[in-house]
């Protein structure tokens, strides 16, 4: 019997329902696990996806999509494949896919995290015979200090910036990180400020009804905002360029998992991070695995071939699925197309150290 | 160790050089001195003690953090520094922040941690080594576990140099920075006292046998011509040996490498022509291997000096000499601040012998074989002068410098004085443009440090036939964005993985600079080259146009100057 989910051309396709997840070509019915760019992509005829991350995804796939939704836990038949999205704690809206069909059950993960966030629903584990996993993080190098005592450490340095009169930028994704972070700050320091990127999915974040500090609006021509205590959100690429010398003197800092290794930071030349991730860390991950009950574990994007040896090692039937969701384990190629323009942020030359041995000799 | 772990992880994290001097003082000011004296060898990059193998200590984290060891190696593959995968896996990590806000007292500080898990795991039995190292993980915070899981394996390096840390302490102290950096190189620094002493006011006994700081050159990097008449330089050849301090004082004989080593053992038929040097004599110079008119390579050097203590056969097959070119100290005075014609002039009258190293038209059979015995009892040459009445004279001999076995020329301000550092504008080195070759990517790794998780350690090989030989290993030469793309061609072309190392369908083609070849029996291609590294990227060249193994045979045979 063939599988009920498979890799095709255009995706992730369910033959008996006629339709794909994700995909990564147009096709007539899209079932959409979160509207980041790498598993939202324009063209598609239909899409589904939960209801709370229908202003999202309109924001993203513009006016002109044909987007249905479908609450958290309600079935769907499609084409005599019943379909189920369940929250994946990902970023608002964002569904693992339960597709059942003749007594088999799968799911599909997204990407999802199981650390708290105010912007979303909590990942609820679903019972299934085949789960599909990220495995973004999956080393055991990469496990999450807790939530709020990264916010503790962000608000810490917010405040000392701004008591030295120096604006802070957080370069964050603008999809899903940017108002997970809005949610930790804290607004007694100082005035928020969101890049306009971020600016648009806050205001698809407020249409769905969750609740954000205030967040302004950069003024144009302004350098020193918020005299100096201010706190501005903007995508990692914003790093590169010269919209960010407009501010005077700043401290820069990027949020994200990779930020845990002292390697990446020095690559990225920014000399503070703070790690937040919107993925599994290692111990989540096997957690997820496990609560899942599946006998059957496909791993995508990420550390894939690393995780699916392990969960051999562990008695499960473990494979690697390849997609097309990101590229292999560099961190550079990051968690989502957003995060592939970090790569322009990057144009130092490497120190070269490798050669000093030559200058020795006299 | 949480105070010198905070300090680490300062100087990690800023690049100004304020900053860095900023904390180093208030390490140096708050530690207590058996603690500031621990932190300084460790800073100043004094030999570490390896207490455990890396491979042991891999093992030993991977059975704490009950994880099978393949995934470690593979954390540490994609981390790319061991002593933070292993501090990144272990379990119940006590937290960083608030624990132990007492600045006075620590539970562990770095003198004792060292003493007590460092040292004293010296000779003892692995299982008590194992069970040490446990108990101090335990005690740790994760990044107090990086910096002690380096300096446990005896790597651990700080970004700072020895110049910076001789300001901060002489800012500390109120002494003048020079002071502090020779009695740093001077000193062994193991004690509370030996601190003490270091930054004391007075003048210390450890001044007996100390070196000066080496004055480095810088490349050159306009046309010579800018830098005025040729008449008011001198030009040397740049000679392709270690460079050394020789200090023959009453107190004895030293022979300093610029690592501040103490080489005595390693050299000693250059003590032996030390002590006809008179008393308060110190030169500045180099170490070579050579026959008798005949410059061994840099490689046979390197060898000989691998050697703490040289035996007699080694001594007769790789015999070393030392090639002065600059007097810092005569009759017990240091002479650094005259001229360098001055200095120059007394150094002949010292060491009368000069060195002639290979003549650029060698290839007769001195090149060959021993010449008698006679005249090799000299060890000690000073470094002749190239003459050139003009720039474009010296820029020929400059060309001979490949066949001589030299790095190009030193061109010296005749009227400077020797300073300290790498001041910029009385000495240069006018090194010999590289030879290059266009070579194919055959395996890579994936870097370390900054470049962790990349693959930019590359293996190059040139065309044997149908077969890629390897050549060179280079590390060096690419900008990031071009690592990256690099990175994402290496892991499409992968044919197979051993460990961390791929193995590539030859499809990159990489210029390669490298300074000099030499014959090598250890490499398969039968050919070494000197200083290898990437000059760019050849997008525009197809595999199999890159070089082949007799391009590299010619080129060998005109670097040593035969047929």
């Amino acid at each position: 019997m063939p599988d009920l989910l498979e890799i095709t051309p255009k995706g992730l396709f369910c033959a008996a329902g006629n339709f794909y997840i994700d995909p990564w070509r147009p096709v007539s019915h899209a079932v959409i696990t979160h509207a980041h760019a790498d598993h939202a992509r324009p063209g598609s005829d239909r899409y589904l996806c939960a209801a709370p991350g229908m202003h999202v995804l309109r924001t993203r796939m513009g006016s002109q999509a044909l987007i249905d939704t479908l609450k958290y836990n309600e079935h769907l038949s499609i084409n005599g494949v019943d379909v189920s999205l369940h929250p994946a704690g990902h970023l608002l809206g964002s569904s693992q896919v339960r597709v059942s069909h003749r007594g088999t059950t799968w799911v599909v993960t997204g990407d999802y995290k199981l650390q708290n966030d105010s912007t979303c629903d909590c990942f609820e584990s679903v019972p299934c015979d085949v789960f599909v996993t990220e495995s973004t993080f999956g080393l055991p190098v990469y496990r999450w200090p807790a939530p709020e005592t990264v916010a503790h450490e962000i608000n810490t340095w917010w405040k000392a910036n701004a008591d030295s009169g120096r604006t802070s930028v957080l370069l964050a994704y603008a999809l899903g990180k940017a108002q997970r972070l809005a949610s930790l700050l804290d607004p007694s320091i100082g005035p928020i400020y969101g890049h306009g990127a971020v600016m648009k999915l806050v205001e698809a974040y407020r249409a769905s009804g969750v609740r954000l500090p205030p967040i302004n609006r950069i003024p144009p021509h302004s350098r020193k905002i918020g005299g100096g205590r201010g706190i501005v959100i903007a995508p990692p690429s914003a790093a590169a360029t010269t919209w960010i010398n407009r501010f005077g003197e700043t401290s820069i800092a990027m949020v994200s998992g990779w930020m845990l290794l002292r390697g990446v930071r020095r690559r990225r030349g920014i000399p503070k991070g703070f790690i937040l991730s919107d993925h599994v860390d290692y111990p989540d991950l096997m957690q997820a695995v496990q609560s899942s009950g599946a006998q059957r574990v496909l791993v995508t994007h990420g550390f894939t071939d690393i995780v699916a040896r392990l969960l051999t090692e562990q008695g499960l039937n473990a494979e690697v699925l390849a997609t097309r969701f990101v590229g292999e384990t560099n961190p550079d190629d990051g968690v989502t197309d957003e995060d592939a323009s970090d790569l322009q942020a990057i144009n130092r030359e490497p120190t070269d150290t490798d050669n000093k041995d030559a200058e020795d000799a006299q | 160790m949480k105070r010198f772990s905070d300090l680490y992880w300062k100087l990690d994290g800023t690049t100004s050089t304020n900053q860095k001097i900023e904390a180093l003082k208030e390490y140096f000011v708050s530690a207590p001195p058996e603690d500031a004296a621990c932190g300084l060898r460790v800073l100043c990059g004094a030999k570490q003690l390896r207490a455990v193998s890396t491979r042991l200590l891999r093992q030993w984290a991977a059975e704490f953090a009950e994880l099978p060891l393949w995934l470690v190696e593979e954390s540490y593959a994609h981390v790319g520094d061991l002593a933070e995968t292993l501090a990144l896996i272990l379990p119940d990590q006590p937290t960083d922040d608030v624990s132990n806000q007492n600045h006075s007292t620590e539970p562990l500080p770095l003198s004792r941690c060292f003493e007590e898990t460092i040292r004293g795991l010296k000779g003892k039995p692995d299982s008590h080594k194992r069970q040490v190292v446990e108990e101090t993980w335990k005690r740790l915070t994760p990044r107090e576990r990086i910096v002690w899981h380096k300096l446990l394996t005896g790597g651990c390096r700080v970004g700072v140099s020895r110049t910076l840390v001789a300001r901060a302490l002489a800012e500390m102290s109120d002494l003048e920075p020079a002071v502090l950096a020779e009695r740093m190189m001077a000193a062994t620094i193991e004690t509370a006292e030996d601190f003490q002493s270091l930054i004391s006011p007075h003048p210390t006994s450890a001044d007996s046998l100390r070196p000066y700081p080496f004055f480095l050159a810088s490349p050159i990097s306009n046309e010579p011509q800018e830098l005025g008449s040729v008449m008011d330089w001198q030009a040397e050849w740049k000679w392709d040996g270690m460079r050394a301090q020789v200090v023959r004082r009453s107190a004895g004989i030293s022979i300093w490498s610029r690592g501040e080593e103490r080489m005595n053992d390693a050299f000693p038929e250059i003590v032996e022509a030390a002590e006809h040097l008179p008393d308060g004599t110190v030169l500045d110079g180099e170490l070579l291997a050579a026959h008798p008119n005949n410059l061994l390579p840099f490689s046979m050097l390197s060898r000989r000096a691998s050697r703490k203590r040289a035996g007699k056969k080694i001594r007769t097959d790789i015999p070393a000499v030392f090639v002065a070119y600059d007097l810092l100290e005569t009759q017990g005075k240091d002479i650094r601040s005259e001229p360098l014609s001055l200095r120059r002039r007394k150094l002949l009258t010292l060491v009368p012998s000069t060195f002639q190293g290979k003549p650029a038209s060698s290839g007769g059979p001195a090149t060959l074989h021993h010449t008698p015995a006679t005249s090799s009892d000299i060890r000690m040459f000073h470094s002749p002068l190239v003459d050139g009445a003009s720039w474009d004279e010296l820029a020929l001999s400059r060309q001979q410098a490949r066949q001589r076995g030299v790095e190009g020329l030193m061109l010296k301000r005749i009227t400077s004085s020797y300073a300290h550092g790498r001041p910029r504008g009385d000495w240069w080195k006018w090194k010999v443009e590289p030879l290059e070759i266009d070579a194919v990517l055959h395996y890579a790794q994936a870097g370390h440090g900054r470049r962790a998780g990349l693959h930019t350690d590359y293996t190059l090989g040139v065309w044997d036939g149908e077969q890629l030989v390897t050549i060179a290993k280079a590390y060096s030469g690419l900008s990031d964005k071009e690592l990256i793309e690099i990175d994402k061609i290496i892991r499409s072309t992968t044919i197979e993985r051993h460990g961390p190392v791929r193995v590539v369908r030859p499809t990159l083609v990489f210029q390669l600079a490298f300074e000099n070849v030499s014959r090598s029996t250890r490499h398969k291609s039968g050919i070494a080259v000197r200083f290898p590294r990437i000059a760019r990227w050849r997008r525009d060249k197809l595999p199999h146009e890159a070089a082949t193994l007799s391009d590299l045979k010619v080129l060998l045979a005109q670097a040593t100057g035969q047929q």
